[in-house]
């Protein structure tokens, strides 16, 4: 019952935000049923904790620490970002950038979103995890263009291109593996589900297993925007409305790199090699090293932290992919506090980039000076998401490279040597727009900076100290990836 | 002794068929055009008649020029043997195979091609490169068939891939099915037909074929154009021998006569009927666009032979 | 017996695998939508073939929505929009043809040499199917990656689909039927969003050309 609820509520929050959407209360309704998803996430997620993983509905739907933990994350993104976008997206109506009947648009996608995400999570069947990635590519491609300019448009036509033909790759992958699959498991029905297959996995074809593995990682590595099928993102990102640049980086990559660390823990049980690490390891470092590179160049604020998200989720993919308890342990803690701080990251820029009326770095300046909420946000999470303790993310790396140069100690210099251009490069660029002269207006609505603190006062807990339910949780999580 | 007087007759229908093949492939022409039909024996008369002029040569015109018409008929009377229509134990089988015959009708190519130039005037030159431009290409294409149905038939014989298509049970083979349009393409090129070029034109400036004789008068033209329309008949028993090889009696037994003759006669008249239904049905295309045309059949004739390799091996 | 429906099934494959070649090299819309519903047509006709050699009959009803969705709906739906937005012509690739062509086979050897350890492992009658279902759906993302317009990029995409349905039910005797329907809800919805596209990108561009759409770039 408690599942049902985490599905059912952003489903009919989809359906009623299309009817209602375009009423002056739907942001209050769809920040509403983001809270009411994220209540039932929650409870799901203590009633996971005290009885362990459970299967549902005919096997069809399986919770594990694994989903569990980024169910509750991605309910918790959700709500914050709905409480942000209400003020957001009024300012944009106001500015005339979106009618009515688009707000109504996005109200309703992003639950149908939210819906899409937390059904790929939870699902047991590797078919309709497939099919839920590619809806969420559906409703986020409506979102990125909804402001329906030249450039939104183009940069929707090439997510939905690109994403497509990726997304397509993963579904041969998807059959490929059916096809090993029903060697062992027969053709009723269970030879696509997950746990069965979780259960026979050193049995299966290891052959066809290895070609279904790299086409999965090549179809949803398109969509965790892994070097170099990562085109889509950067573009998607700076031309979509920021809160769906927020979901977008904090969630969907989050739930494209879920999907292939599943994918992962069949290959290496069927595979007796480490062929599913090492790809994962070359594709996560390929991915840290050239968006760290992309990002100096970077003149649009929206990009650049969209590089970023690039480069963190190569971190997290290289850290699965190194695999052991330690490093599995620090890449969900990585995607965990990459999620929450990107996310408020987002937040800070949507509302500067509203202040200042435009997405380049040059023009925008001063942000402490019109807005010291909205300045300090944005310092903070920059310095979060660069790796400064006590933010969790420093954490989480130190984690990621004190295991790397045990295990695989030739790829930490480039780690470091990445992530000190990235620091380089971001601060430069964050410290003269939050800093410095403005002579700018205030805006019509306050802007909400409650989710930003939020988010980075969890960050901060998370670098401090990781309560220990958490910790165990995460444990569970690592063994379980291997 | 019975195969060596099948083989002759074999040659003797080969002469007096081809131009009633041409003869009825116009006459379907002009049947789906609208229009009046010649009579079905046109060419004979045109033959005849052209026997029975005489030979107007240029002044400079070497030895090659006035011998090349008898080459080019022995080539393609050889080749019309060594396909089997009437049986598949032919004499002349073993002395070539599916390779050499390829080779017999590049020996024609060349041959009117350098009668084509040796006169001097522009026209021939022009249909000489243009034609040199097409077999250049139709070659590659038609060899990759011939493999393709020597792959099934573990034999580059034709009397043995026609025996193997034909006479063992019923085996449904889509590399042939890809051979079978690559070849199609190859015979419509090959024979000037009219996606390539048109046999009806004098339009100096799109002809092919006709440019290059277009200096031959008398029986030099006669035996040239009789030899274009054993090249026909030719390459149609050739298809029908890869592709629907049913009815050819193997063995030497005229028995089986009764049986084969009217099967291929049928079978002819069918392909002559859809030659001139593809005719009217597709435009002649630019020069240019003929290098595309051919490298698709090239392309599909090498499909064709993947296909085989993934498809039908180890059953 | 069984031998014969395999036999009829490999030669759709190899249909399948023409009419994509016929695609890659096709240059009018019209036509392109034409080959897109004859390939939906020998998808069905092979579905209903497995169905009735396995006895399986959930791929009675996948047979039923590819010739609902595949040659009759959204071939529909392409029509239309070709006619709204009077576009009938398209003549222009990236590469040429003949390049095109040259490329596509060697993407097809690529693909038999992948399949081919694999195909050796099916059960299936059917097994060898896998390479030319690969190669079909190679083929259609060269064909995406070739036309500069709008309409066939999204021809080649649901081409693609076709090669990857085709590899389901030929190769593995169909998906749980579950996520078939999924998969055709997803493909649908994506065409209907397109659609809803085309007009959009037009009334921006005055072109379905993708070639405007190239301002975001890195410099």
């Amino acid at each position: 019952m408690e599942f049902f609820l985490v599905l059912g509520i952003p489903l009919l929050g989809g359906i009623v935000l299309a009817l209602i959407g375009h009423t002056r209360r739907a942001a209050e309704y769809n920040a509403l049923f983001s809270l009411l998803t994220l209540i039932a996430a929650i409870n799901l997620t203590v009633h996971i904790v005290n009885h362990g993983p459970q299967l549902l509905f005919q096997d069809q739907f399986f919770l594990d620490p694994l989903n569990v933990f980024l169910v509750a994350l991605t309910a918790l993104v959700g709500f914050t970002t709905s409480l942000f976008s209400r003020p957001y997206m009024r300012i944009e109506h106001h500015h005339g950038r979106l009618t009515v009947g688009r707000l109504r648009l996005y109200h309703s996608m992003f639950q149908m979103f939210m819906f899409t995400m937390l059904l790929a999570l939870t699902t047991n069947n590797m078919g309709i995890l497939w099919v839920a990635m590619e809806a969420a590519t559906l409703t986020t491609v409506l979102l990125v263009s909804l402001y329906r300019t030249t450039a939104s448009l183009e940069a929707a036509w090439k997510y939905f291109i690109l994403c497509g033909v990726g997304i397509a790759q993963a579904l041969f992958g998807t059959i490929l593996l059916y096809f090993a699959a029903e060697k062992v498991l027969g053709h009723e029905g269970g030879a696509l589900l997950w746990t069965h297959l979780n259960a026979v996995k050193g049995t299966l074809e290891p052959t066809v297993m290895s070609l279904a593995f790299v086409f999965l990682l090549v179809g949803y590595g398109t969509k965790v925007g892994l070097v170099p099928l990562h085109n889509w993102l950067p573009d998607a990102h700076a031309e979509g409305p920021t809160p769906v640049s927020a979901v977008l980086s904090g969630l969907l990559l989050n739930v494209a790199l879920y999907a292939v660390v599943r994918c992962k823990v069949l290959a290496d049980g069927a595979l007796h090699s480490n062929l599913a690490g090492v790809l994962m390891m070359g594709f996560g470092l390929l991915s840290v090293v050239v968006a760290a590179f992309f990002l100096s160049r970077q003149k649009d604020i929206k990009r650049m932290f969209a590089y970023s998200s690039i480069e963190h989720m190569g971190i997290v993919t290289f850290a699965f992919g190194m695999g052991g308890p330690l490093a599995s342990f620090g890449g969900l803690l990585h995607m965990t506090v990459h999620s929450l701080t990107k996310s408020a990251i987002f937040f800070a820029v949507g509302h500067a980039t509203q202040k200042s009326g435009t997405q380049l770095m040059e023009q925008i300046r001063g942000l402490i000076k019109i807005s010291p909420t909205v300045g300090w946000g944005l310092m903070l999470g920059t310095l979060a998401i660069l790796g400064m303790p006590p933010f969790g993310v420093f954490a989480s790396e130190f984690l990621i490279l004190t295991t790397a140069m045990k295990q695989q100690p030739w790829a930490t210099p480039f780690l470091l040597m990445a992530l000190g251009v990235a620091f380089a490069s971001i601060f430069g660029k964050v410290q003269p727009m939050v800093f410095g002269e403005s002579t700018l207006p205030k805006l019509p609505h306050k802007p909400a900076m409650l989710p930003v603190f939020v988010h980075l006062a969890l960050v901060l807990m998370l670098g401090l100290w990781i309560p220990p339910y958490l910790a165990e949780w995460y444990r569970q999580a690592a063994k379980f990836i291997g | 002794m019975n195969s060596i007087l099948l083989q002759f007759l074999e040659l003797v229908l080969a002469l007096a068929l081809a131009p009633v093949l041409t003869g009825w492939v116009n006459q379907c022409r002009a049947w789906l055009q609208n229009r009046s039909a010649p009579p079905l024996l046109q060419p004979y008369y045109q033959i005849v008649k052209l026997f029975e002029k005489d030979v107007v040569l240029a002044h400079h015109a070497s030895s090659l020029f006035r011998s090349a018409p008898y080459f080019i008929f022995a080539a393609m009377a050889l080749a019309a043997t060594i396909v089997p229509t009437l049986s598949t134990d032919l004499p002349f089988g073993p002395a070539a195979d599916a390779i050499a015959l390829v080779g017999i009708f590049a020996l024609a190519r060349v041959f009117i091609a350098l009668a084509g130039m040796d006169i001097g005037t522009a026209f021939g030159t022009l249909g000489a490169r243009r034609e040199m431009l097409v077999g250049f290409l139709a070659e590659p294409a038609l060899l990759m068939v011939f493999f393709t149905a020597s792959l099934i038939s573990h034999s580059t014989s034709l009397a043995t891939i026609v025996e193997t298509l034909a006479h063992r049970e019923l085996v449904i083979y889509p590399s042939m099915a890809f051979a079978g349009v690559a070849f199609t393409m190859v015979s419509l090129a090959e024979n000037a037909r009219v996606p390539v070029d048109n046999p009806t034109t004098h339009l100096e400036l799109t002809m092919i074929h006709e440019a290059m004789i277009l200096e031959y008068s008398g029986r030099h033209l006669a035996l040239i154009e009789w030899a274009a329309a054993l090249k026909m008949y030719a390459y149609s028993c050739l298809g029908l021998a890869l592709f629907f090889p049913w009815g050819i009696p193997e063995g030497a037994k005229f028995a089986s006569l009764a049986i084969g003759l009217p099967s291929l006669l049928i079978k002819l008249a069918i392909g002559g009927f859809l030659l001139a239904l593809i005719e009217t049905l597709s435009a002649k295309m630019r020069i240019f666009r003929a290098p595309e045309f051919l490298g698709t059949a090239f392309m599909l004739a090498v499909l064709g032979m993947l296909v085989h390799l993934l498809l039908e091996t180890g059953k | 017996m069984n031998s014969y429906y395999g036999q009829i099934i490999n030669l759709l494959a190899a249909g399948l695998l023409l009419l994509s070649f016929a695609m890659l090299g096709q240059r009018r819309i019209l036509s392109l939508i034409n080959l897109f519903m004859a390939q939906g047509a020998v998808l069905c006709a092979s579905t209903a073939i497995v169905a009735f050699v396995t006895g399986q009959n959930h791929l009675y009803w996948s047979a039923l929505i590819t010739l609902l969705l595949k040659v009759l709906l959204l071939p529909a739906i392409l029509h239309r929009l070709i006619r709204r937005l009077n576009i009938k012509w398209d003549v222009e690739t990236l590469i040429n043809i003949p390049t095109t062509m040259l490329i596509g086979i060697v993407l097809v050897i690529f693909s038999f040499n992948l399949a081919l350890p694999i195909s050796e492992l099916a059960g299936t009658v059917t097994r060898s199917t896998l390479g030319i279902a690969m190669a079909a759906v190679l083929l259609a993302f060269l064909m995406m990656i070739t036309r500069s317009k709008a309409v066939p990029q999204v021809i080649g995409f649901l081409s693609m689909e076709n090669g990857l349905f085709f590899a389901a039910t030929s190769a593995t005797y169909g998906m749980p039927m579950v996520v078939e329907l999924g998969i055709a809800l997803d493909v649908l919805v994506g065409m209907v969003i397109l659609g809803v596209f085309f007009f959009q990108i037009r009334e921006r561009f005055d072109s379905l050309d993708i070639r405007h759409l190239e301002q975001l770039k890195e410099d």
